[in-house]
């Protein structure tokens, strides 16, 4: 993993990468490093002096059942997320992974909502289930069901799934069909000539050889979920209504806003850093895996 | 060839295009909204067809903006959505690339250790130190800038892995033929390297461009001037208003000018996009 042919030189190698490494310490380093001293220490009520106080935020954090809430709630809201705009983008790709007349338009038609900013994803889903005005809102009371997003819970949170399984389809699709176009033709020909139909041929041949992405999409999926919901929650529900969409980065924001409690947002701070050291840590894995697939 | 069922291929166009409404639906109807008058749209008696207004709400929403919430000119927001996106892809491709050239075509002492300690930045997204970056920001002054907004988005190593994956493949015998010219490390780099890496910074600059436009929570905090605001925040301030005062149509034309440029870079250079996509597994 080295190169044979170099250049030498004293200063220039540091010159070159002097810049990256002054922006990385300034403003990843140096603010990760507070993030995880603050997480041990208290203020006193002027914010004038700290004192050291071990696992004391860590243990206030976790005995607070809002706290508790919020982990589970972005943990379902992850999955729900990921499993929904995975299956749709899956049974789409599958439809487009074979010689259709109007492929590439297809193609072209269905992956540019990657590139529909999350707050824009907010405001274009709140506006079509708006319950006073929105088009679908609209439809759902004249077949009877009391939709009211910004009242109900449960509305609100399936609210923020839709629309963020809905950003995430064109990625997912992407990736799927990439997936499916690598896996050799003479293995489905020979499922084929073994007699088993198109159903069977895909959940006993194609379904396993894709399970590298799938996995891959799962993770990053659950990423997404976690972070760039952000924007979406915020257009439509503010993390409400009474906490019922109000993830871990959400609060970590909101908690952040009303100021006071150093320690305690910063240990916030910390525990999303483990959870996304985890998950990229599992990914890792998993691409060292898909080497020797 | 496995068979082509007749039905089969019918079911798919069939599947295909209502994947493409579910895709489609809701910014179709944003833009209808964007046309409409917005008594009729407050009252719940929208139509879906395109109506007449067209260029009337398009003239306010870029020259003018809203009459409440923010009331600054959405064509301002673009402009500042544009720097940010702007600085981000390039700042983050220009230092990238020369970092990853050090490490590759230099041996010095450190230089793994600097090559992992900016491969660990990989791992942690902005949101998570957003507190801790965002008084570092303040302390150096830099709140409401255009620095502001961009630096902290740039310190990440996705970009630097990528060039250096990169120039593992070049072929040693292109370094060896230029030195053998009198090229030292600045002609090698600028007139070898770098016309051989245009592709994967193209690439990279599209995935880039569109992040950077698309930043939300970042901008959201660092910005309180309203001719700072990008127009991801812009958007979310024209609604905060009750709903009765919200300004419908040109929330919906914000919306339609919001998604122009990421979505018009994606169709475009779709063939570019689809390959930094999945290089950076972004």
């Amino acid at each position: 993993m080295q190169k044979q042919a170099i250049f030498q030189s004293r200063w220039l190698p540091y010159a070159l990468v002097a810049p990256q490494l002054a922006i990385v310490l300034v403003f990843f380093y140096w603010p990760a490093a507070q993030a995880v001293l603050q997480s041990f220490l208290v203020q006193d009520a002027f914010g004038l002096s700290s004192t050291f106080v071990w696992f004391e935020n860590y243990r206030e954090l976790l005995s607070q059942p809002d706290y508790f809430d919020a982990i589970v709630r972005t943990f379902v809201f992850s999955f729900a997320i990921a499993l929904s705009s995975l299956s749709l983008a899956l049974l789409l790709a599958v439809m487009a992974d074979r010689p259709l007349r109007g492929g590439t338009l297809y193609r072209t038609l269905l992956i540019w909502p990657y590139a529909v900013a999350p707050p824009v994803v907010g405001v274009l889903w709140i506006f079509m289930l708006n319950p006073s005005l929105g088009v679908i809102s609209h439809g759902l009371r004249t077949i009877g069901i009391d939709w009211n997003p910004l009242l109900d819970g449960g509305q609100a949170a399936l609210l923020i799934v839709l629309a963020a399984a809905w950003k995430q389809i064109s990625y997912n699709f992407l990736f799927f069909l990439a997936g499916l176009q690598s896996i050799p033709k003479s293995v489905i020909e020979a499922a084929a000539i073994d007699g088993a139909r198109p159903t069977r041929r895909f959940w006993t041949v194609t379904f396993p050889l894709l399970s590298p992405t799938i996995f891959f999409l799962l993770v990053v999926n659950i990423v997404y979920a976690f972070f760039e919901t952000f924007g979406i929650i915020d257009t439509m529900t503010r993390g409400g209504p009474a906490k019922a969409t109000e993830t871990l980065v959400y609060k970590v924001y909101q908690d952040g806003l009303l100021g006071g409690n150093l320690g305690g947002s910063a240990a916030q701070s910390v525990i999303l850093m483990i959870i996304v050291i985890l998950l990229t840590a599992v990914q890792f894995r998993f691409v060292e895996r898909k080497v020797t697939y | 060839m496995v068979e082509q069922e007749g039905i089969g291929r019918y079911v798919a166009h069939v599947v295909i295009w209502i994947g493409i409404a579910i895709v489609a639906f809701p910014v179709y109807l944003a833009f209808v909204a964007s046309t409409q008058d917005n008594a009729a749209i407050a009252n719940g008696q929208m139509s879906l067809l395109p109506g007449g207004h067209f260029f009337e709400t398009y003239y306010r929403t870029i020259f003018v903006g809203t009459s409440g919430s923010t009331r600054e000119p959405v064509g301002s927001m673009m402009f500042n959505s544009l720097v940010m996106a702007m600085l981000i892809a390039l700042g983050k491709i220009a230092i990238s690339i020369i970092s990853a050239y050090a490490v590759v075509y230099f041996r010095f002492p450190f230089r793994m250790a600097i090559f992992w300690l900016i491969f660990i930045t990989l791992m942690l997204p902005v949101e998570v130190r957003i507190y801790p970056t965002y008084k570092i920001v303040s302390d150096l002054h830099l709140l409401d800038s255009y620095a502001g907004l961009s630096l902290p988005l740039i310190a990440s190593a996705t970009a630097t892995l990528l060039f250096r994956q990169f120039f593992m493949t070049v072929p040693d015998e292109l370094l060896e033929a230029s030195r053998i010219d009198g090229a030292g490390p600045f002609r090698f780099f600028w007139d070898t390297l770098l016309p051989l890496s245009r592709t994967n910074m193209a690439a990279l600059f599209v995935i880039l461009f569109i992040l950077g436009w698309n930043q939300y929570l970042w901008p959201l905090l660092i910005t309180t001037r309203d001719d700072m605001q990008t127009i991801q925040i812009g958007i979310r301030k024209m609604i905060t208003t009750t709903d009765a005062l919200t300004e419908w149509p040109i929330v919906m034309a914000t919306a339609v000018l919001a998604m122009l440029p990421p979505v018009f870079v994606v169709l475009a250079m779709q063939k570019l996009f689809v390959r930094g996509l999945v290089e950076t597994e972004k």
